[in-house]
């Protein structure tokens, strides 16, 4: 493989940057492999490496219903954070943010990642409280935590409304200076393009059409480019889990809904961190190229219409009017919507199933982007071992059964008690 | 024609409470708590008018086109 450098970057401009190798192949599936990834995202491109890079197994297909990077791996806000409360979603988050940190060197590849920041505003003394105790169980593992007081908000985002007659006034605020965004498209073409030099086979516009099961266990995977022969397969593919979990008799602890995010047209540098609404549901920060991006609530009810509808994008950008007011004088450039996968205690599942060989990575809700490498990491671990990894432990499938909720924010499907 | 900023969504129709008053396994409370078959296309599920008349409705709706086909009361099948 190419390395990408300043050398290679300056030799292929004497050619006109004609002669660059091909990022990654366009496959075509083989009959048999070791081990299928189903969905080409971003947990899904990253499992595939992280199979090849840390446990030596590259006869793998990656196989994707579109193209890559095309779900909701193009969809989020970009935004990366492990400011959890809870060990096991504190700890999982905190081991992605140090691959987070090495990403662009691991891969050869410039992911941007940028860590701004993150500030979650509180709107009450109440509120300050609660923070506070996240912020000291972030630092017992570990996690940077800083809990600012309103002047000290103020500071950092002069632009957000100060004033006393607010429906929510500004109390302070709970930061993680580590946390930031990246270049989402980046992100999948770097663990793209590192898997396919290790001999994974990325293969598009191949949608899952069925799966072979004998025994209890997996055999094969049928698709719309012919049958696999396979004894582990890996699912990653959030947004449709629920329609691969029926074609295998599965009825899984997770519901799809829609997640719309907007962006405005692009300003001068406003806003270099990334800041959420603690009254409601909202979160903004500002892209390299300077467009606001915002998102918030999910529309409410299942959806896969991959589009959103106006009353939620309403009620999202008038929470940002009210904590930024100079939104309101910028135009919206494009709005657009994910269908997520949302488990019911609103966190992931990361898991082995009842059926031999089938391996189930899904339930990511609202924040699947920031979690890709250390889902990848531990979903190649659970594959490749045949047991979780004690990082993933907690994302079991069977602690709706058992009663072991991971309930870090009592955000499941049901935002309408939220 | 009804502005949908009135309704309240309530989810899966279809699924049903363990009956009292007889053994219950948990893999049945785990059905009706958490598992959801959350199908694509048509797709019955409640709705509560809750800024109206507050009464809850059973809704025939596509999940990927919002196509609504046919509306019953609460108690009515669908």
């Amino acid at each position: 493989m190419q390395k990408y450098s300043i050398f290679n970057l300056i030799k292929n401009a004497f050619s006109g940057h004609q002669k660059w190798d091909l990022a990654w192949k366009d496959a075509t599936p083989k009959k048999e492999y070791d081990v299928v990834i189903i969905g080409g995202g971003g947990h899904g491109l990253a499992t595939a490496y992280y199979l090849a890079k840390e446990h030596n197994i590259t006869n793998v297909a990656i196989i994707e219903k579109g193209w890559l990077g095309g779900g909701n791996m193009g969809r989020n806000t970009t935004i990366i954070r492990s400011n959890y409360m809870h060990d096991d979603n504190a700890l999982f988050s905190e081991f992605g943010m140090d691959l987070w940190r090495k990403m662009s060197q691991d891969l050869n590849y410039n992911v941007m990642f940028s860590p701004r920041g993150i500030i979650n505003l509180a709107h009450s003394d109440a509120q300050m409280n609660v923070f506070a105790r996240r912020g000291n169980s972030m630092r017992l593992n570990g996690i940077d935590a800083v809990l600012l007081n309103r002047e000290e908000v103020k500071e950092i985002i002069p632009m957000a409304d100060f004033s006393d007659n607010v429906r929510f006034p500004i109390f302070g605020g709970l930061m993680q200076p580590s946390a930031g965004t990246a270049r989402h498209d980046a992100v999948a073409w770097g663990y793209a393009r590192q898997a396919d030099s290790m001999g994974v086979d990325i293969i598009q516009n191949c949608e899952v059409t069925g799966f072979d099961v004998v025994g209890g266990k997996i055999q094969g995977v049928r698709t719309s480019r012919g049958d696999i022969k396979v004894k582990k397969i890996g699912l990653c593919v959030a947004g449709s889990t629920n329609i691969l979990a029926e074609k295998l008799n599965m009825t899984i602890p997770v519901e799809t809904h829609l997640l719309q995010a907007c962006v405005t047209e692009p300003v001068k540098p406003v806003l270099d961190s990334v800041v959420t609404f603690g009254a409601g549901h909202f979160y903004i920060s500002q892209s390299d190229k300077g467009e606001m991006v915002m998102g918030g609530d999910l529309d409410g009810y299942n959806s896969y219409a991959q589009r959103g509808n106006l009353p939620t994008l309403q009620h999202v950008l008038t929470e940002g009017i009210a904590m930024m007011p100079f939104l309101s004088k910028l135009k919206m450039l494009r709005t657009w919507g994910g269908i997520m996968d949302m488990s019911m205690d609103g966190s992931p599942i990361i898991d082995k199933t009842h059926i031999e060989g089938l391996y189930l990575n899904c339930g990511w809700c609202y924040g699947g982007f920031k979690a890709t490498p250390a889902s990848g990491w531990t979903f190649a671990h659970t594959i490749a071992q045949d047991r979780v990894h004690k990082l993933n432990e907690g994302y079991s499938l069977s602690r709706f059964n058992t009663g072991h909720l991971l309930d870090e924010k009592g955000l499941g499907t049901k935002t309408w008690i939220s | 024609m009804r502005s949908q900023n009135e309704f309240s969504y309530g989810g899966d129709a279809t699924v049903k409470r363990p009956e009292l008053n007889k053994e219950v396994s948990d893999k049945d409370w785990d059905n009706f708590v958490y598992n959801r078959k959350s199908l694509r296309g048509k797709h019955k599920e409640l709705w509560q008018h809750i800024s109206g008349c507050r009464q809850w409705i059973k809704v025939e709706r596509d999940t990927a086109t919002h196509e609504i086909f046919k509306t019953v009361k609460a108690h009515e099948d669908i």
